[in-house]
């Protein structure tokens, strides 16, 4: 670091950053286990405590305000954090990330206009990065907050679109790029263009999410995260402050590969996701309600004893295991089947939910054992042994056509492969076709039988089906 | 480009390579927790809400000074606390519950 007093002595302050640096990664380092994932998360929140503290000494004035804004967003942040249902985390890390990013924003435009109230001009790199902070950390929190009110389900989750959406995006990011150029030509009023550019990036956050569906939430979710990060990075160059520099590259990081990890799991680009407006369009290619299914409707008491005579029952779970709050009821069911010395595990399709490892802590809540969950790639090798699979609010991720139809919608998109099982059950409030609108052949599967209902009182059903025998 | 801005973006592209060799030892089970995790790390932002905010020639009012750190201080506190909560459910098989099905 450049030291202010001219010597080449380091400031203490940095080293307390290069220490918080440090523990963040040794925090998500720790991430690479559930053993050891709570401390790693300690870790770094003490890497926060020793920076924020660090940060205090640095010739703060405005005590009152900064310690009634920490006291106040620390109260509503732990509180809400603790009541928030884990159904409802994916909507709870959007409003964390959105607050981030739009935190990200205001520090930019205060560095900025620090520069342009002393009177002086911005250097290149200070008006370039500060630009980039603001339109990215604008993005991501107007996109977060629409995100946030499609999860909540506050606005419809379906795709929002209107003619000449794309255009009018490209001309909002145009004027974002002509306005980022003026501010660093500086050219005259170059603060006026500054705002011009904040403006339009809220105005472009809000418009790239809206036509963004509700199953694609995964990848949204996780590319704002990334967002988030970035703007954070940018802003440490802003400032010259290396540990938002290094914080906000490992969270970029992590968001792009969850980002792509998830456009991989649904076969799709990321670009695809982002303007393909995927479940308006499929209506009329999936076709979804003309086609006559030809269903076997089964009770819960049929559907006992199949499980309960079992060797081996694979539990898939989707959405609308989470919808219906299904979850204690299915490990309910798990412990009963146990008991009787059948052997459960759990399949998890990467996009399964609405976020990425949704179902995970959905299950993980239930006090189902990470040890039973298993990834797509790992159990789909294990359908053909397994007597039953439980298919529960999952749809278009047990859908054979990925494989097998080419005029399919979702063609080639990886699937846990449940029509291999020698039985399966599908859990479904009705017939009404899946989120995508796409037509699934595994429900006319003579192998298959379907259970009508809530999932949650269906499972219930089964439970009481399961004891009675 | 300054050379000072050469030597942040050099730590800027080490810490990216440093955060995808990590995140992708992440298992997929910890995906969820992984984004708050991440996105309480992304509260840093809170350290340059507090240099902008909380100093002499703060470039902006009270309000706009407080809603900025509120908004940090939201995403620190919010987010280590829901990491923590979602990381204690998550627990390996216990003895007491393998016992039943030994009779298989």
């Amino acid at each position: 670091m450049i030291s202010t007093t001219g010597t080449d002595v380091a400031n203490w302050v940095d080293v307390a950053y290069l220490i918080t640096g440090i523990l963040f990664i040794l925090g998500l380092r720790y991430l690479s286990s559930p053993k050891t994932a709570r401390l790693g998360n300690r870790i770094s929140a003490v890497g926060m405590l020793i920076a924020v503290v660090a940060t205090l000494t640095q010739g703060i004035v405005n005590w009152w305000v900064l310690g009634a804004a920490l006291v106040v967003g620390a109260a509503i942040g732990i509180v809400s954090a603790q009541r928030v249902k884990m159904t409802a985390m994916p909507q709870m890390v959007a409003i964390f990330n959105g607050a981030g990013g739009g935190a990200a924003a205001l520090v930019a435009a205060g560095e900025l206009l620090k520069v342009y109230n002393a009177g002086t001009v911005p250097t290149y790199d200070i008006s370039f990065t500060s630009v980039l902070s603001a339109v990215i950390g604008a993005v991501s929190f107007a996109g977060s907050i629409i995100a946030f009110l499609k999860l909540q389900e506050v606005m419809t989750g379906r795709p929002v679109t209107y003619p000449g959406q794309q255009i009018v995006n490209a001309l909002l990011l145009l004027a974002i790029l002509v306005c980022w150029g003026l501010v660093v030509a500086n050219a005259p009023n170059a603060l006026e263009y500054f705002w011009i550019a904040l403006g339009c990036s809220f105005a472009l956050g809000i418009l790239f999410v809206l036509p963004i569906g509700g199953a694609d939430m995964p990848v949204v979710i996780s590319l704002l995260n990334s967002f988030t990060g970035l703007a954070a990075a940018s802003t440490g160059f802003v400032l010259g402050n290396n540990v938002l520099i290094i914080s906000g590259a490992l969270v970029g990081a992590s968001g792009t590969l969850l980002t792509v990890l998830m456009g991989k799991a649904m076969n799709r680009s990321v670009t695809n996701v982002l303007f393909g407006a995927f479940g308006a369009v499929t209506v009329s290619a999936g076709g979804g309600a003309a086609k006559q299914h030809n269903v076997r409707s089964v009770s819960a008491d049929d559907v006992a004893a199949m499980v309960a005579y079992a060797n081996e029952v694979i539990v898939v779970p989707g959405y609308g295991m989470a919808v219906a709050q299904a979850q204690h009821s299915i490990r309910e069911l798990a412990d009963q089947l146990e008991k009787r010395g059948v052997d459960v595990k759990y399949a998890i399709h990467p996009v399964a939910g609405r976020m990425p490892g949704h179902m995970n802590v959905l299950l993980a809540e239930a006090n189902v054992p990470y040890t039973s969950l298993y990834d797509m790639d790992d159990i789909n090798g294990e359908f053909e042994r397994a007597d039953v699979a439980l298919v529960v609010g999952a749809n278009d991720v047990t859908n054979p056509a990925a494989r097998e139809d080419k005029t399919s919608p979702i063609y080639g998109m990886p699937i846990l492969n449940v029509d291999k099982a020698h039985n399966v059950v599908v859990l479904k409030r009705s017939m009404n076709s899946g989120f995508a609108g796409i037509d699934n052949p595994l429900f006319d599967d003579p192998k298959t039988v379907m259970l009508f209902g809530d999932a949650k009182k269906s499972i219930d059903g089964v439970v009481a089906g399961v004891k009675a025998l | 480009m300054t050379a000072h801005l050469l030597t942040e973006l050099t730590i800027f592209i080490l810490a990216v390579f440093v955060g995808l060799e990590v995140i992708s030892k992440v298992p997929t089970t910890l995906h969820t927790p992984l984004m708050s995790a991440t996105n309480a790390i992304h509260g840093i932002v809170l350290v340059g809400a507090i240099l902008v905010a909380g100093v002499a020639n703060a470039p902006f009012n009270a309000i706009v000074g407080f809603v900025l750190v509120l908004l940090a201080s939201l995403n620190v506190f919010g987010g280590y606390t829901v990491t923590e909560r979602m990381l204690q459910m998550f627990r390996p098989k216990t003895p007491a519950a393998k016992a039943p099905g030994d009779n298989a």
